[in-house]
C-alpha cells in the first residue's frame, strides 16, 4: 500500500461511521474528563484541555486508528500527591517528562518487553484501577443528604436501563442531562463542578511551565513521570490488543508509544494532564461505528466545541451525576470473569493478582502494584521450574544406574538435581540422562561436574548422555570439566 | 431439505446440544454441510485480551475453542467450515447479517439460557435472531 493510499484508508475509508462515532465519544468524554480532574486535585479545565489536545494529536500521529485517548483515571490516580505536594505547574512539566520517556520507548521498540508484564499482573491492574476509581467517589458521599444519593442512584439507573431502549444517545449523557436539569429546577443546592475548580472559556494556549529548571525540579517530577510513562504505555498498548481485536485488525505497537508520548508532550506545554489510551471509551467508539483516525479527530474538536459553548451549563452538573458515571466506569473496567474463574485459574496466577490489587490499593500507585506482581510472578515461575524430576532405572545384570533428568537446570534447580542422586549408592556404572533436561547456566554445568566428580571419587563409572546442543554449547563456553564437554 | 446448515455457537454447554441437533438434521439430506459461526462479542475482547495476552493469542484460544464442535461433526463425515465474526455492536446483529446473507436452509441457535436479570442487561440474543433471521430458526435449550 502506498502512503496515499493507507492515508485515505485511515482517514476516509469510513467518514459517517467516525464522525458519528466521534460525537458520541465527546459527549461520553466531558464527565470523565471533568471527573478525573477531581481526582488529581486539578481544575476540571486541566483535564478537558488534556482529553482535547491528546485525542486531536493521537489522530494524526497514533499508531492505532480507532483507539481514542485522554485523561484517564490511571494517570490522574498517579498524579494525586505530586499536585498536592508541588501544585499544578509541576504537574505540567511532569506530563512533558512522561511523554519524552514514552518517545523513547517507542523509539527504541519497547514494546516487546511487554511481554515481562504478566496476564495475572495485567488484571489485577485493571481490577485495581477499577477498585480505585470507585473509592475515589466515596469522598463525595461524605456528609451529604439523601437528596444526592438518591441523584447518584437515578444517574445510574438511567446509564444501565436507557441501553435497553434505545443506544442512539448514549446513557451517559442522557444521565447527566436529566439529573443536571432536575437539580437545577428543584434547586436542590447539591455540590457542582462549578465547586470544584474553574472551566475554561478559551482555547488552550501553549505555555512554558513555570518551574525552575534544575536538578532539584528534575529529583521531584522524575519518579512520577517513570510511573506516568509506564502505567500509560501499559494501558495503551492494553487498548490497542483490544480494538486490534473488536476489529479484527493489526496495529503498530511502537508507533502508538511513540504517538501516546508526543500526544503528551504537546499537552503538557497546552496546560493538561498526562493521559493515555481509554479503554471503555474505545470500546464505545469502536461500538459506535468508528473504525478510522477520523473519530478521535472529531472527538477532539466537539470537545472543545462544546465545553466553550457549553461552559455555563458545564459548571452547574451536581457532583452526584459525576460520582454516578463514575461508579459505572469502575464497573465497567473491573475484569468480572477474572472474580468468577478465581477458582479455576492456578493459584500462584491468583495470588500475583491478588497481590497487584493489594499493594495498589494500599499505595494508590499502579506502577507499585504491577511492579510487584512481575516479581512475585517471576518468582513464583522460577519456583516452579526449579523442580526436577529425576527417575532411576536400575540394571541387575550389569550392576548400572541410569538417571534421566527432566527438567530445567540453573541455579535455582541444581540442589533439587543433586538432591536426587545417590552417591553412595553400591553400583558399578552411573548413567546420566539429560535427554529431557536444559542446562541453563553456570551453576547447572557445575553441578554436572559435580556429579562426575563425586562419582568418580567413588571408583563408579560416569556417562552423561542425551545433552542437548545448546547444552552442550554451554558446556563448551563455560569450559565445564566434564568429560562432555569434550575438554 | 436442510442442505446449507448456519450453527451458531457461543461455546457454552449449549454449543453441544445445539451441535448434536445439527448434526441430526444434516443427516437427513445427503449432501448437506453445517457452518458453525462464531461470534466474538464486544465486550468479551476486553476479557479475552486480558486472560490470553493479546488480540492473536485470544484469536487461538477461539479457533482450538471451535475445534472440537468441527470434530464432532467431521466425526459424521459432514463437511464444514467456520467462520469467526467480530460483532462489534450486539452479538445478534451479527448473526442476523450473516445468516441473512448467505441463504442457508436453516440456523440451529444455542440459547444461554440466562436468567431474567441477565436479559434485561446482556439483551436476548436468540430473541432477535428469531425475529430478524429470514430462514427457519431452531433454538436449542
Amino acid at each position: 500500500m502506498t502512503t496515499l493510499e493507507k492515508v485515505k484508508t485511515e482517514w476516509f475509508s469510513n467518514v459517517k461511521g467516525d464522525v458519528l462515532a466521534g460525537i458520541v465519544v465527546a459527549l461520553a468524554l466531558i464527565p470523565e474528563a471533568i471527573a478525573f480532574s477531581i481526582i488529581a486535585g486539578v481544575d476540571p479545565m486541566v483535564g478537558l484541555y488534556a482529553s482535547f489536545c491528546i485525542s486531536i494529536v493521537i489522530a494524526f500521529i497514533g499508531g492505532r486508528p480507532g483507539m481514542i485517548s485522554g485523561a484517564t483515571g490511571a494517570m490522574a490516580l498517579l498524579m494525586v500527591t505530586l499536585v498536592a505536594e508541588h501544585g499544578l505547574e509541576y504537574l505540567l512539566a511532569a506530563t512533558i517528562l512522561t511523554g519524552v520517556l514514552q518517545i523513547l520507548f517507542g523509539v527504541f521498540r519497547l514494546s516487546v518487553f511487554m511481554k515481562l508484564v504478566p496476564r495475572s499482573v495485567m488484571i489485577g491492574f485493571v481490577n485495581a484501577l477499577a477498585i480505585l476509581i470507585f473509592t475515589s467517589q466515596l469522598q463525595h458521599f461524605v456528609g451529604e443528604t439523601w437528596v444526592m444519593y438518591s441523584l447518584v442512584a437515578l444517574t445510574l439507573a438511567i446509564i444501565y436501563i436507557l441501553p435497553r431502549f434505545t443506544r442512539a444517545i448514549p446513557s451517559t449523557l442522557v444521565a447527566i442531562v436529566v439529573v443536571t436539569a432536575l437539580a437545577i429546577f428543584m434547586n436542590f443546592g447539591v455540590r457542582t463542578v462549578g465547586d470544584m475548580g474553574t472551566l475554561p472559556s478559551t482555547l488552550p494556549i501553549f505555555l512554558i511551565p513555570d518551574i525552575p529548571l534544575n536538578l532539584d525540579t528534575l529529583a521531584i517530577i522524575f519518579p512520577y513521570s517513570l510511573a506516568l510513562a509506564v502505567v500509560g504505555i501499559l494501558e495503551s498498548l492494553l487498548t490497542q490488543n483490544i480494538v486490534d481485536d473488536m476489529t479484527d485488525t493489526e496495529s503498530d505497537k511502537n508507533k502508538e508509544s511513540r504517538g501516546q508520548g508526543i500526544a503528551n508532550v504537546t499537552t503538557g506545554f497546552f496546560g493538561g494532564m498526562a493521559g493515555c489510551a481509554m479503554i471503555g471509551q474505545s470500546v464505545i467508539n469502536v461500538k459506535s461505528g468508528a473504525t478510522g483516525r477520523l473519530s478521535s479527530l472529531t472527538a477532539g474538536i466537539v470537545l472543545l466545541g462544546m465545553i466553550i459553548t457549553l461552559q455555563g451549563v458545564v459548571v452547574q452538573i451536581p457532583m452526584a451525576a459525576l460520582a454516578g458515571i463514575m461508579i459505572m466506569v469502575s464497573i465497567g473496567t473491573f475484569d468480572w470473569s477474572s472474580l468468577m474463574n478465581i477458582h479455576r485459574i492456578p493459584r500462584s496466577d491468583a495470588a500475583v493478582m491478588i497481590t497487584v490489587v493489594s499493594v495498589v490499593v494500599y499505595t494508590h500507585d499502579l506502577s507499585i502494584g504491577v511492579f510487584a506482581g512481575i516479581i512475585m510472578s517471576a518468582l513464583f515461575f522460577a519456583w516452579k521450574i526449579s523442580k526436577v524430576k529425576v527417575e532411576e532405572h536400575f540394571d541387575m545384570k550389569t550392576n548400572a544406574m541410569t538417571y534421566e533428568v527432566h527438567g530445567q537446570l540453573f541455579f535455582a534447580s541444581v540442589e533439587d538435581y543433586l538432591d536426587q542422586i545417590n552417591f553412595d549408592a553400591d553400583v558399578q556404572k552411573v548413567t546420566i540422562d539429560l535427554s529431557n533436561a536444559h542446562l541453563w547456566d553456570d551453576s547447572a554445568v557445575g553441578a554436572i561436574d559435580k556429579t562426575e566428580h563425586k562419582f568418580e571419587q567413588r571408583h563408579i563409572e560416569v556417562a552423561i548422555t542425551g545433552m542437548n546442543k545448546e547444552s552442550t554449547k554451554l558446556m563448551d563456553k563455560i569450559g565445564g570439566l566434564s568429560k562432555a564437554s569434550g575438554h | 431439505m436442510y442442505k446449507n446448515i448456519l450453527l451458531a455457537i457461543d461455546g457454552s454447554d449449549h454449543s453441544y446440544r445445539a451441535t448434536e441437533k445439527a448434526i441430526a438434521l444434516a443427516e437427513l439430506t445427503p449432501d448437506a454441510a453445517i457452518e458453525i459461526l462464531y461470534v466474538v462479542p464486544g465486550n468479551k475482547s476486553k476479557s479475552d485480551v486480558l486472560h490470553y495476552g493479546d488480540s492473536d493469542s485470544a484469536s487461538r484460544k477461539r479457533t482450538k475453542m471451535l475445534q472440537e464442535y468441527e470434530k464432532m461433526i467431521k466425526e459424521k463425515s459432514i463437511p464444514v467450515e467456520t467462520t469467526v465474526l467480530h460483532g462489534k455492536d450486539g452479538i445478534a446483529e451479527a448473526i442476523i447479517a450473516h445468516a441473512n446473507e448467505g441463504g442457508y436452509d436453516t440456523l440451529v441457535l444455542g440459547s444461554r439460557g440466562l436468567s431474567a436479570v441477565q436479559t434485561m442487561v446482556l439483551g436476548s440474543v436468540s430473541h432477535k435472531v428469531m425475529k430478524y433471521v429470514k430462514a427457519p430458526v431452531m433454538m436449542v435449550k
